[in-house]
């Protein structure tokens, strides 16, 4: 290789003449990228308060701070994110972990300040932070921080295709609408320890779920132990504050899926599966949950209603070594669990694993036994320390319509069915109400058509006051409804049950309806009285909502028990009624009317009942 | 004469980044160099075997400051091995020209550096320059001008924004026009020729045996480069050269670097032509809960400064157990510089060792 030669840097002297490349800032500026990671933005109306930034970040720089004028709604926390700019090394994984999208990067990077509390840095957007987001024309570079920042100066925010965590569900095995609508075989088949573990690896562990459930089960721990295969370790989580997770684990109204972060970009995590799936593995609860008998504090309580808050009461009333005795009209446990949901929805034999187990520790069972028929109720709250009153509701209501004493009440169908005889179903069933309770029924009725006539062309109605979007009913069970081949006749009121000449039921007479609730959001319904027609049907069943049944309660003691405004048994902070003594707890107390929010009475009650008694 | 030990760095004008060399001179003429690492050490193994998965990424980076990406690429690599992660068709392709534009960048970095050693300002000038305008497109792209945090397990976190194809055309050719400025100046010039020239030789046999690769063996004529041995990504799925020199001395080693970027260059319009459109990520597990099987993995990738490699031990927990980087600098830095360094001239050390391509953090690790 030749000696290159001296004289060849000379060629690029034409430089000299050229301008500086140089920006001269800060009056020339230089626009940051498109997707520039500089300082956060946090939507707060967006904002579920989760933590899942805070949990992610490499460099601890997040940590949630309690806002305390915040008002969350539920499954929401009073939380958000804290920044500390000492720390925070821009890498975004926070952004791209949030579930929601609220927190985002911005193009901003300017902040010089003498005091260094100010780096750390409690996020918002233009929305809620309007005076230190300016326009471009009262921007000013000289005097940018965090408290004078460019507005829509969005950078690097989360690609919402784009998700850390797995959006869709593990899929669970069900038995098909085909298969399923000819017999009571349960619909849900379960998931096995490898679905059940890789669904649980899902959890982001952020326990918004845990807010909002009523009891406020520690479903991230449980979840976490079936995640490690502690199935043992997660029933004992689920058991300090529900004693009936098999129950639960099928029927359970689920709000923690409602609040599940995971929703935002996805399926919400299957909870309520995960519950079963654990209580279902389970052979022996007691062997698993190793409960030491506690030494017995002499108190007698009684407890009337072996429904999930009687069980609850019971169960945690044991724990506290006082001796219980459950009074129950049913020949099993369970109270509306037992009669309600549908053979295929909840099994007599998980109902009995729950109850046994408690009963097991100790805990006295008197079955086939009324108050007020077998046993006085003044009897009770006279021998007894404490009395828990947990009776839900027992009477189903009727529209009252023309000829209505020729229809069937709903739980006197369901009951029947579940734990009685079999009905003679009509070959056209109508069934009135659009809640879960009405889709219970149209579904078995329609079950038992299609045992009953086999060969024969069969149909079930649903008519409901209420359009699709307000029907009260879940939408999975409005969907699994539909898949069975249930007709649906959504916003049509009975005005009349039109019998034929031998005083049979022909069919019901409906009238269109206009609304359902008033201007108040009360339940008052107007109807098109000319726009009618007949549904035709040879059996009609009521199911348009339940009452509880006071009927044992003497007149003199009812008149002392005070109630709310939504007619709903008064109870104090400790769950106590206005009779001294009586705890209440479940359906005719709260108006969620579902199993755990009966466990979340119960939790208070038994707090109370302790007090009290000891 | 007499003996003189000199301490060289780490506070020495000749010095880049935080190492030092003990030479035992005589005279002018170094006798023994003894390299002496560790001021920067700041224990990135060990901190990866405490932090999740997914933590490690925006740290991983850093063990390079200059070229932070094909950092980001092993230990993707690694994960993915001991995941069994599949990467879409197109994050390969963007994962290359990813790595690629970083080497670009890395090398207009080395070559401010050294011309700035040898005293070349304005060439220093224009690579920083040129370096920054890469960085432009890094911002462009992964919204970081330094520490990407860009290469994810399952490929890439964001697709191409758009028009950015044409972006980086545009700013190739604007740095390519200025090829000619850069050889009139600085490769043609007979300065820099007496200079390097047969300064810090390092033999084909020497560099074999001391775990010498990259830009110090291939300027002794050995085509070796992992990308074309072993390839990843998508450097399978287009023609290029490996540029080699024969005479192992730092002039041949700052060719290679010349001629590797416009390699570079050429690759990246030849995947930007032939990179499909898809996918560019496969969905990673939940961060909080991602355990990898009990497993180990060795993985090696061509960083610009030579053969990178990670040694990667999951125990099937949510972090790893083991972690450990080979990097080039490691053997160019130790054993390559001191015996490049013997009988040299205490005027050449700085000359030898940018020119061996030294970054002190790789060492220390």
């Amino acid at each position: 290789m030749a000696k290159p030669s001296l004289l060849s840097p000379l060629k690029s002297a034409g430089f000299l003449f050229k301008k500086p490349k140089t920006l001269r800032y800060p009056f020339e500026l230089k626009e940051p990228a498109q997707r520039y990671r500089g300082f956060h933005l946090n939507d707060w109306g967006q904002c579920t308060g989760c933590g899942n930034c805070a949990d992610i970040c490499p460099n601890d720089a997040i940590q949630m701070v309690e806002i305390p004028e915040l008002e969350p709604k539920l499954g929401e926390k009073k939380e958000r994110p804290k920044l500390d700019y000492g720390r925070c090394c821009f890498c975004g994984l926070c952004v791209d972990i949030c579930p929601p999208g609220s927190l985002r990067l911005s193009r901003d990077y300017f902040h010089i300040h003498f005091d260094t509390d100010t780096f750390t840095f409690l996020p918002k957007d233009e929305k809620a932070n309007q005076e230190n987001f300016l326009p471009a024309e009262k921007y000013s570079v000289l005097k940018a921080s965090l408290s004078h920042r460019k507005e829509n100066y969005e950078g690097f925010v989360s690609d919402l295709q784009y998700t850390l965590f797995e959006p869709e569900r593990v899929h669970m095995p069900e038995v098909s609408p085909e298969e399923r609508k000819v017999s009571f075989i349960e619909q849900v088949i379960g998931y096995n320890r490898e679905e059940a573990q890789k669904e649980a690896g899902r959890c982001l562990g952020c326990q918004l779920c845990e807010e909002a459930c009523p009891a406020h089960l520690k479903i991230s721990d449980y979840i976490k132990a079936i995640f490690e295969n502690k199935t043992d370790e997660s029933l004992q989580k689920i058991f300090e504050d529900n004693p009936i997770p098999a129950i639960c684990g099928r029927v359970c109204m689920k709000h923690c899926e409602d609040a599940c972060s995971l929703r935002f970009r996805g399926e919400p995590l299957a909870i309520r599966w995960l519950k079963r799936y654990v209580a279902d593995t389970t052979k022996d609860y007691k062997s698993a949950l190793e409960q030491k008998h506690v030494k017995p504090s002499g108190k007698t309580v009684a407890v009337i209603g072996a429904g999930p808050g009687g069980l609850a009461v019971a169960y945690f009333l044991i724990l506290k070594g006082h001796q219980v005795v459950v009074f129950d009209e049913l020949p099993g446990g369970g109270g509306t669990m037992r009669i309600g949901p549908p053979l295929y929805r909840l099994p007599l034999e998980s109902i009995d694993k729950d109850v046994d187990y408690i009963h097991s520790l100790g805990v006295e069972f008197k079955f086939n036994t009324k108050v007020g028929r077998d046993v006085s109720f003044e009897y009770l709250l006279k021998n007894y320390d404490a009395v828990f009153l947990g009776i839900g509701t027992t009477l189903s209501r009727s529209t009252k319509v023309k000829n209505s004493k020729k229809c069937l009440l709903a739980l006197d169908f369901l009951k029947d069915n579940k734990i009685g005889k079999q009905c003679k179903v009509g070959k056209e069933v109508i069934v009135i109400g659009g809640g879960n309770v009405a889709m219970d029924v149209a579904r078995e009725a329609l079950r038992l058509q299609h045992m009953q006539y086999p060969k024969n062309s069969v149909v079930t109605k649903a008519v409901s006051l209420e359009d699709w979007d307000e029907m009260p009913a879940t939408k999975e069970e409005i969907e699994e409804a539909k898949e069975e081949g249930i007709q649906f006749h959504p916003a049509w009121g009975p005005k009349e049950v039109v019998l034929d000449e031998k005083g049979c039921v022909k069919g019901l007479l409906c009238m269109k309806v206009k609304s359902v609730f008033d201007k108040q959001g009360r339940f008052a319904p107007t109807f098109y009285e000319e726009k009618e027609r007949l549904l035709e049907g040879d059996m009609i069943i009521e199911a348009i909502g339940q009452a509880p049944d006071f009927s044992f309660i003497s007149k003199k003691l009812f008149d002392q028990l005070k109630f709310t405004k939504y007619k709903k048994v008064y109870v104090d902070k400790n769950g106590m009624t206005s009779i001294t003594g009586l705890f209440a707890g479940g359906d005719i107390v709260n108006v969620n009317l579902d199993a755990v929010t009966a466990i979340a009475d119960a939790k208070i009650a038994v707090e109370g009942i302790d007090k009290y008694i000891c | 004469m007499r003996e003189l030990e000199l301490y060289f760095g780490p506070q020495h004008l000749g010095m880049v980044g935080n190492f030092s060399i003990t030479l035992k001179v005589e005279g002018d003429r170094i006798l023994k160099a003894t390299a002496n690492p560790g001021y920067l050490h700041r224990g990135f193994e060990k901190l990866m075997e405490l932090r999740s998965w997914i933590k490690n990424f925006p740290m991983v980076c850093r063990i390079n400051v200059v070229e932070p990406d094909s950092m980001e690429m092993i230990y993707a690599m690694g994960v993915e091995k001991l995941a069994g992660i599949e990467v879409p068709e197109r994050a390969h392709y963007i994962r290359s020209i990813y790595l690629e534009l970083a080497r670009v960048g890395s090398h207009l970095f080395g070559l401010w550096a050294y011309a700035n050693m040898l005293g070349f300002d304005t060439v220093a000038q224009w690579a920083m320059y040129h370096r920054d305008l890469v960085l432009d497109l890094f911002e462009e792209l992964t919204g970081g001008r330094v520490y990407h945090i860009y290469i994810w397990p399952g490929g890439v976190r964001r697709d191409f924004p758009e028009g950015f194809k044409d972006k980086i055309v545009n700013t190739l050719h604007s740095i390519g026009g200025c090829v000619p400025d850069y050889d009139n100046t600085f490769f043609n010039n007979r300065l820099f020729y007496e200079r390097a020239k047969g300064i810090g030789t390092v033999t084909r046999e020497e560099a074999l045996a001391m775990g010498g690769t990259g830009q110090v063996l291939r300027a002794t004529g050995m085509q070796y480069d992992v990308r074309r041995v072993e390839p990843y990504a998508a450097y399978d799925k287009v023609p290029w050269e490996v540029p080699t020199r024969e005479d192992g001395d730092a002039y041949s080693r700052i060719w290679v670097v010349r001629d590797e970027m416009i390699e570079s260059v050429h690759m990246i319009f030849k995947l930007l032509d032939a990179m499909p459109e898809g996918e560019v990520y496969n969905r990673i597990p939940n961060p909080f809960k991602w355990t990898i099987p009990n497993k180990e993995a060795y993985v090696r990738c061509e960083s610009s400064r030579g053969e990178l490699g990670l040694y990667l031990v999951s125990n099937g927990g949510d972090k790893p157990y083991r972690v450990h980087f080979r990097t080039p600098s490691y053997t160019h830095g130790l054993t390559i510089l001191e015996k490049a360094l013997k009988n040299a001239s205490i005027a050449d050390v700085g000359n030898i060792m940018i020119s061996l391509y030294v970054v002190a953090p790789e060492i220390d690790r």
